[in-house]
């Protein structure tokens, strides 16, 4: 008999349950996609002119593991000067291939076989089969549309008395799918909460410069949390720069040391192309940032009024370029609702059941698009409605 | 800016009830706003930007820009002649710099020659208009903040996470 060639691990994952549907839209031609996890906006064009130069300049090599030391010092100087936290650029911050190295980094570092990861859901999509990739155990816990997607801290103490010893905990905020975030306050009480029960947290904050309606705080500034976060950001939303795949982890030493080891032997470093225009991103990016965020902001507020008009139960999301509806009236599933959109009316967005099991009557619509787009998509959806 | 001028700015077709809508005020506010922006003068025009390069008669087409050296006069400086220039209908732009030349102004014309007519028969004679430097347009690439070619489509893939 044929010895197994692949992994029990890899085997035993699940194919993602939505890749068909993906596969489908991508074989479809002009469709207008709500669908889509990225800006719509190109990489501004001062940071992509740096890139440029230092291809000129014959920057082509390795940089240090942890990154270059110009980028490090940037982003220790962005967060100390945004949020007054304080990461030593020596041992401190890790430069990652996106914030999706630094997760799968974090989740290998600290987990041990079978450790418990508590994951709130919806969530994206990579963090459960990281989590077990990386031998750890997902303890699932789901938010609720009655609270905005908002996790309590009475759901934490509750799961971690009922699950005996969850070493890690993951948050991400504002949250892919839902858009929730949460104030100061918000954060105060559910730090509490982690302390209580000694919580590890990685906490994923990419979504931090699209924050609409109060500051956004990382969790690390809070009292008494610096030492078990470990704070995860990048460029790839705020900034537009997706393909630049330049992330930061920062935290605490022995846990980004840890990081530091597994990076080095499996990335070695993040592309030299990346980490120079990140340092132009960091130093000159505010305005491109700040007219792209009040651009999504507009988008926010048409889109939550337009999807609660056509009769698709919709909350305001805080932060984000997402929202995730309710289509609970239309008596179909999520999966149903987007496959039967994209083939009668061309709209892609994507089922809430590819962020979480029991979000089967929810769609994550993307707001990446232009005015024109979104408004045209409106209309399409409400005929589609129509002919229900 | 205003939140409504930048709106506005970027497309001037918007409703009133789209911008309400955009920027989370009332309807009342808004029109509000655009009628004292309209009454006192902040809001100039609504106008489109036209590519003309892609007209069928783009041919009967040249603009020009010619930098005017003035002498300033007592008490009007360079208003009053400045006035004088941007009246002409030819004329589309006209601003005062800093630098080696006064005015620059920015004529339209159905070719070459209408050009050539209007700066030796009209704006050199006029007086206190030293000298002019008149520099034919070859192509416009910009204009309004607009990049006049037609973007690519987005290159990013019409679904991801």
């Amino acid at each position: 008999m044929m010895k197994k060639r692949i992994s029990k691990k890899v085997d035993s994952m699940p194919p993602s349950g939505i890749r068909a549907f993906f596969e489908l839209v991508l074989g479809m031609k002009d469709v207008i996609s709500l669908g889509v996890g990225e800006p719509d906006f190109v990489t501004p064009w001062h940071i992509r002119e740096q890139a440029i130069y230092s291809l000129e300049q014959g920057y082509t090599s390795y940089t240090s593991n942890k990154g270059m030391i110009e980028l490090r010092r940037q982003v220790a100087h962005f967060i100390k000067n945004r949020y007054n936290v304080s990461y030593d650029p020596e041992d401190q911050v890790l430069i990652t291939v996106g914030v999706s190295e630094g997760i799968d980094l974090a989740m290998r570092a600290i987990l041990n076989p079978n450790d418990k990861i508590l994951i709130p859901t919806p969530s994206y999509v990579s963090y459960e089969p990281m989590a077990r990739l990386a031998g750890g155990r997902p303890v699932l816990l789901p938010t609720s549309i009655d609270n905005s997607f908002k996790l309590t801290p009475q759901q934490i103490e509750q799961v971690c008395r009922k699950e005996k010893n969850i070493k890690v905990m993951l948050i991400n905020y504002p949250c892919n799918p839902t858009g929730a975030s949460y104030t100061k306050k918000e954060l105060g009480e559910l730090a509490k909460a982690m302390k209580k029960y000694d919580l590890i947290i990685i906490s994923d904050e990419v979504y931090d410069e699209l924050s609409y309606d109060f500051d956004h705080t990382p969790l690390s500034s809070l009292p008494g949390m610096k030492d078990r976060v470990v704070y995860l950001n990048g460029l790839s939303k705020g900034y537009a720069m997706t393909g630049s795949r330049i992330g930061w982890a920062c935290g605490p030493k022995d846990i980004l040391g840890a990081m530091t080891k597994i990076h080095q032997y499996t990335i070695m470093c993040a592309a030299i192309t990346g980490q120079m225009a990140g340092i132009e991103a960091l130093r000159h990016g505010a305005r491109a940032v700040g007219d792209m965020r009040r651009e999504y902001m507009r988008r926010r507020r048409y889109i939550v009024d337009a999807l609660n008009n056509i009769g698709l139960d919709c909350h305001m999301p805080q932060g984000t370029f997402y929202v995730f509806p309710s289509i609970r009236l239309t008596g179909k599933d999520g999966m149903t609702f987007a496959q039967e959109l994209l083939k009668k009316k061309k709209v892609a967005l994507v089922p809430g059941v590819a962020f979480g099991k029991s979000f089967q009557h929810n769609v994550r619509i993307a707001y990446a698009a232009s005015y024109e787009d979104l408004k045209e998509a409106v209309k399409r959806i409400k005929e589609y409605l129509a002919m229900l | 800016m205003d939140e409504i001028l930048e709106i506005l700015s970027n497309d001037a077709r918007l409703s009133v009830d789209e911008i309400a809508k955009l920027t989370g005020k009332s309807k009342a506010v808004i029109a509000k706003d655009i009628k004292k922006y309209e009454k006192n003068g902040t809001i100039v025009k609504y106008k489109t930007v036209i590519n003309r390069g892609l007209l069928k008669d783009n041919g009967s087409f040249v603009m020009a820009l010619i930098e005017v050296g003035i002498t300033p006069q007592k008490d009007v400086g360079f208003d009053y002649i400045a006035e004088r220039i941007y009246s002409f209908p030819e004329v589309t732009g006209c601003y005062l710099l800093s630098g080696a030349y006064d005015l620059l102004v920015m004529v339209e014309g159905e070719n070459i020659q209408t050009i050539a007519d209007f700066v030796a028969s009209k704006l050199s004679p006029l007086p206190h208009v030293r000298s002019t430097a008149t520099h034919f347009l070859l192509k416009k690439y910009k204009e309004d903040g607009v990049v006049l070619k037609k973007g690519k489509k987005t290159k990013r893939l019409n679904i991801a996470y």
